[in-house]
């Protein structure tokens, strides 16, 4: 290779790199969320079960008071390592709606693996009047659906860390904070009216449990992030065969050519 | 070219009432190709496999999926997690249409600098262009279909650009709409239109091969080839050569698949639509970014709109724009720079598209931020009143180079690169196709390739010493 083609791959290089940079950035970030080291991240990465079944033990009994997780149903929960009778013990902690009956009525009867995760509130009207006017989201999307911090900014699980962690109470001086909302450095407008979910127990830190609850809701929103890592690790073996292949016969059908 | 003999009785008696067998043979085993086409030219194909890859995925993502503002979301949602390996084929069409687009703008940026728009293939790069058009609203009708929060601002922020015209630009955006906001009848049309745009593009693309294989390809020195000598059977030389290209593209293709594939894409968009809710940043995806910063420059909507749209109708007159003779830009001393320049410039306006405009990029501080903060830099750096730094900021033009600080506001600079962009274009390649001395060309494509690849740099060296 001359030393102008190896400039000019450079140049284009720099600037794909640069194009990608800027693609894959965050817009302009008001709050305050820090990168962690996920086990799921990497080649080869995946979901530690006991860190799954820690978080799902906090949604739960913390965050399931007011949030809907309403895309995932019991049976999902077989993934994370739960046996199929406690999974249709899990079930069968709520009672669900169903119906009409043979009478024409609708009925309660006790959830099934095949229910979906029971929402707290039955609308939002009643979800915003249970929560001083505030929507609590549903969060079987939330790691997907918010910004991480790092290079590609795409580890929800990230901001769900940071917002664990980030209320600061009392508030720094200089803010006020109306009655029933608390100060948040990593939410945006750092005024958040969600109460701090968590905090240090005799079992586990706050920076633990929020990375447990930051853990399962990456799950609930990708569960099938371990598949895909698999998978994907097998696409590239071949590619790599197929490409060595694919030079290789390059190499000898263009030898001849002058 | 004498029809070629099948040994095959059946293709025989086929190809001798229908000659599909002679005709492909023609076209794709012994179409004269240059030989000295460099990995550049792999993209065109790696484009036609990425529309067959988006039409196959779309199709059977299509059988799953429910075109209704009630059901949209979910039903994506539903693809995701329970259909089988539906995360694979909606992973692969969504990165797939980013791949398309990092394809087929290389394939355009390669067309520009070795000239492949001159004469005789005028009308091969205006159907290029025109696919490249087809693509860009294809890209757009399907970011609507999974109905999420950017899905649905993005499309009520781009119909409404319709608005801009005067007289009938409501009464259009209220056809495209199918009433009075984006609602299920504009998702309904969007699905149906995402449905049959890509088979349009590939009615254009055989066009597009048709008008290539006239003349075949254009090639590295730009020159015509001249006889047999200068060219090889496009099979098995470029099949093989493809091939190899298609494998390294693959690796690069599978990586965001498999291992970022919401790196490209918007987190808003993870949340249903919410015609009651605008997202903070209204932000499309990054393969409009350019010509969204060309939007946002000109603060009048309608010259805005038709700046955007000039930024690529001007391309249908490229071929006469530049009269150079010279096809490549590697014989083109001058040009190279401003090419290299535009180059960047489509960066510079990419990153313009992605921020707020009325934010200030801080390139030394590293950072991008708001006006407020802008100001009270400002104020803090040069010591003095808010107030006074707020009208210094007016005044400098959104530049303030006090204390080793440096800010732009987004939009001047995004006015700075639609400025160069056009330039380029109507001023830069008039110009130069008058004053440039172009360097001495080969005279063939054999001529300097004797005696092996060392030789041609060297032949090109001493050719340019002479002139």
């Amino acid at each position: 290779m001359s030393k102008r083609r190896i400039i000019l791959g450079l140049i284009t290089a720099i600037t794909g790199l640069a194009a990608v940079g800027i693609v894959a950035a965050n817009p302009v970030a008001h709050s305050e969320v820090h990168s962690q080291a996920w086990s799921f991240n990497g080649f080869f990465g995946s979901f530690d079960q006991a860190q799954l079944k820690r978080g799902h033990v906090i949604y739960k009994d913390v965050c399931s008071g007011c949030h809907s997780m309403h895309l995932l149903a019991y049976r999902d929960l077989q993934d994370i390592g739960y046996t199929e009778d406690e999974v249709k013990a899990f079930a069968a902690e709520v009672q669900v709606q169903d119906g009409p009956d043979d009478t024409g009525e609708m009925f309660d009867r006790p959830g099934k693996p095949s229910d979906s995760f029971k929402s707290p509130f039955p609308n939002e009207q009643a979800a915003r009047a249970g929560n001083n006017g505030a929507l609590p989201p549903d969060l079987s999307l939330i790691a997907k659906a918010r910004a991480g911090a790092g290079f590609l900014g795409y580890d929800g699980a990230d901001y769900i860390h940071s917002l664990m962690t980030g209320y600061v109470d009392p508030p720094p001086a200089d803010v006020t904070i109306p009655e029933g909302m608390h100060y948040n450095t990593a939410f945006k407008g750092h005024q958040i009216a969600m109460p701090p979910p968590l905090s240090d127990s005799e079992e586990a830190t706050l920076d633990q449990q929020a990375q447990d609850i930051a853990v399962f809701l990456t799950w609930a929103a990708e569960g099938n992030l371990e598949e895909r890592h698999r998978t994907g690790i097998k696409a590239i073996l071949f590619l790599v065969i197929f490409t060595l292949l694919a030079y290789a016969t390059k190499r000898k059908v263009w030898a001849n050519v002058h | 070219m004498a029809a070629p003999v099948f040994k095959n009785p059946v293709i025989r008696w086929i190809d001798h009432r229908l000659p599909i067998f002679s005709y492909l043979h023609h076209e794709a085993y012994e179409y004269p190709t240059p030989k000295n086409l460099n990995y550049w030219w792999n993209f065109g194909s790696l484009a036609g496999f990425m529309l067959v890859v988006m039409i196959v995925t779309g199709l059977i993502l299509a059988m799953q999926y429910t075109p209704h503002v009630d059901y949209a979301f979910n039903s994506v949602e539903r693809i995701m997690r329970d259909v089988n390996w539906g995360w694979l084929l909606r992973y692969l069409h969504m990165n797939g249409a980013s791949m398309f687009f990092v394809v087929v703008y290389i394939h355009i940026f390669r067309g520009l600098y070795f000239g492949s728009y001159k004469a005789p293939r005028e009308l091969l790069w205006q159907l290029g262009v025109l696919i490249y058009l087809l693509m860009m609203a294809t890209a757009f009708m399907g970011y609507v279909l999974p109905w999420g929060q950017m899905s649905f601002w993005g499309a009520t922020v781009i119909t409404n650009l319709f608005s801009a015209i005067p007289v009938i630009g409501d009464s259009i955006v209220t056809m495209l709409w199918g009433g009075f906001s984006v609602d299920n009848p504009t998702l309904n049309r969007l699905f149906v239109l995402h449905f049959l745009l890509p088979f349009v593009i590939l009615a254009v693309v055989v066009v597009h091969i048709m008008a290539l294989h006239r003349f075949g390809s254009n090639n590295p020195l730009g020159i015509d080839t001249k006889g047999p000598q200068d060219t090889i059977p496009f099979h098995p030389y470029y099949t093989v050569k493809d091939m190899f290209g298609l494998g390294i593209f693959m690796m690069f293709y599978a990586f965001w698949v498999f291992w970022a594939p919401n790196a490209l894409g918007d987190p808003v968009n993870y949340e249903l639509a919410n015609p009651l809710s605008t997202p903070e940043h209204i932000v499309p995806e990054w393969y409009y970014l350019p010509f969204y910063a060309i939007l946002r420059s000109i603060p009048d909507k309608l010259t805005g709109v038709l700046a955007m749209g000039a930024s690529i109708i001007v391309l249908f007159f490229l071929p006469w724009l530049d009269r150079s003779p010279v096809r490549a830009g590697t014989y083109r001393p001058i040009f190279k720079w401003f090419f290299w320049m535009l180059v960047f410039d489509c960066v510079i306006l990419m990153f313009c598209g992605k921020y707020p405009p009325e934010s200030y990029w801080m390139p030394f501080a590293g950072e991008i931020v708001d006006a407020t903060t802008f100001t009270e830099r400002v104020a803090e750096l040069q010591g003095i009143p808010h107030d006074q730094a707020l009208n210094a900021v007016g005044e400098m033009w959104g530049v303030n180079a006090a204390g080793g600080s440096f800010g732009i506001k987004i939009v001047r600079l995004g006015q700075l690169g639609t400025l160069y962009y056009f330039a380029y274009f109507l001023i830069v390649l008039p110009l130069l196709s008058i004053f440039e001395t172009p360097r001495q060309v080969p005279l063939s494509i054999s001529k300097p390739v004797l005696g092996g690849g060392k030789a041609t740099a060297h032949a090109t060296a001493k050719s340019m010493e002479k002139a």
